[in-house]
């Protein structure tokens, strides 16, 4: 039996959106409030969802503490209060929750050897979210 | 194609234990789940059904009908109940969140006649939930 597990995290994070190669009217049309030069923050959740068989033994797609133990030190403990645009993933891309998503769903996808990962799904507010499968 | 999902809630008890392991190895696959004594969750339960809108109703489901079934095959069966001591379904099956979701399917599916059974969410905590979609 084939099943999806997602499990729920967060995360505290500064971050500006801002592109060096438009002008500064450009940004402002782009980006609103959103390219405030001292920058702005958001708890992120973050969904990480798993596919898989349902192991026969355990009952699990995956053990939870492993899925624990990999986000929490390969996600959380690297961009937890943090200023977005000061890392190096962020050094040539916007950090905008879209491209976080792609990130953090590549840093999983590249690393977890449990189980697939099937999405990343991210609340900035608790008005907007962002979804990456890996298309 | 339309989809309508409904809500429910049930309290239970359960505990992991593999009887074929060994003691260590429950307790280091298991964690703290592997307490014989059980713990227990608030499950909240999402049945998502599909189906065309009838051209008279204007409904999917029935929703009353649907609600009934909920609480007779699952609310009824699960809610306040030890789910390795009280239910069939885990006398040789752990009661993971996995488990519970592909029961929970399994007992909507054999009854489920007014639409067609899409997704069954089960949350165990606010930040733990398995879908399960019928796949084998």
């Amino acid at each position: 039996m084939r099943a999806h597990l997602t499990r729920r995290y967060w995360f505290s994070a500064s971050h500006r959106l801002h592109c060096s190669t438009m002008s500064p009217k450009r940004n402002v049309q782009t980006y609103g409030k959103c390219n405030n030069i001292h920058g702005h923050g958001h708890d992120y959740f973050i969904e990480v969802t798993v596919v898989g068989p349902v192991n026969s033994e355990t009952g699990m797609i995956c053990n939870l503490a492993d899925l624990d133990t990999f986000v929490n030190g390969t996600v959380i403990e690297r961009f937890d209060h943090e200023n977005l645009n000061m890392l190096p993933e962020f050094s040539e891309v916007v950090p905008t929750t879209e491209n976080l998503c792609v990130e953090i769903f590549n840093i999983l996808n590249g690393g977890f050897h449990h189980a697939a990962i099937e999405k990343v799904r991210i609340e900035e507010t608790s008005q907007n979210s962002f979804e990456y499968t890996g298309e | 194609m339309v989809y309508l999902t409904r809500k429910a809630e049930f309290s239970a008890a359960h505990y992991y234990h593999n009887p074929n392991f060994s003691t260590r190895k429950n307790r280091r696959i298991f964690g703290k789940c592997n307490n014989r004594n059980g713990h227990g969750h608030n499950y909240r339960l999402e049945v998502t059904v599909k189906g065309e809108v009838d051209p008279e109703s204007g409904f999917v489901v029935d929703l009353k009908k649907l609600k009934e079934l909920m609480n007779s095959e699952v609310i009824d069966a699960l809610d306040h109940r030890h789910l390795n001591k009280e239910i069939p379904e885990f006398q040789n099956c752990i009661p993971t969140t996995e488990n519970v979701a592909i029961a929970i399917w399994n007992r909507l599916q054999s009854k489920l006649r007014i639409a067609q059974l899409h997704r069954v969410r089960l949350y165990e905590t606010p930040d733990l939930f398995v879908d399960f979609y019928g796949e084998a």
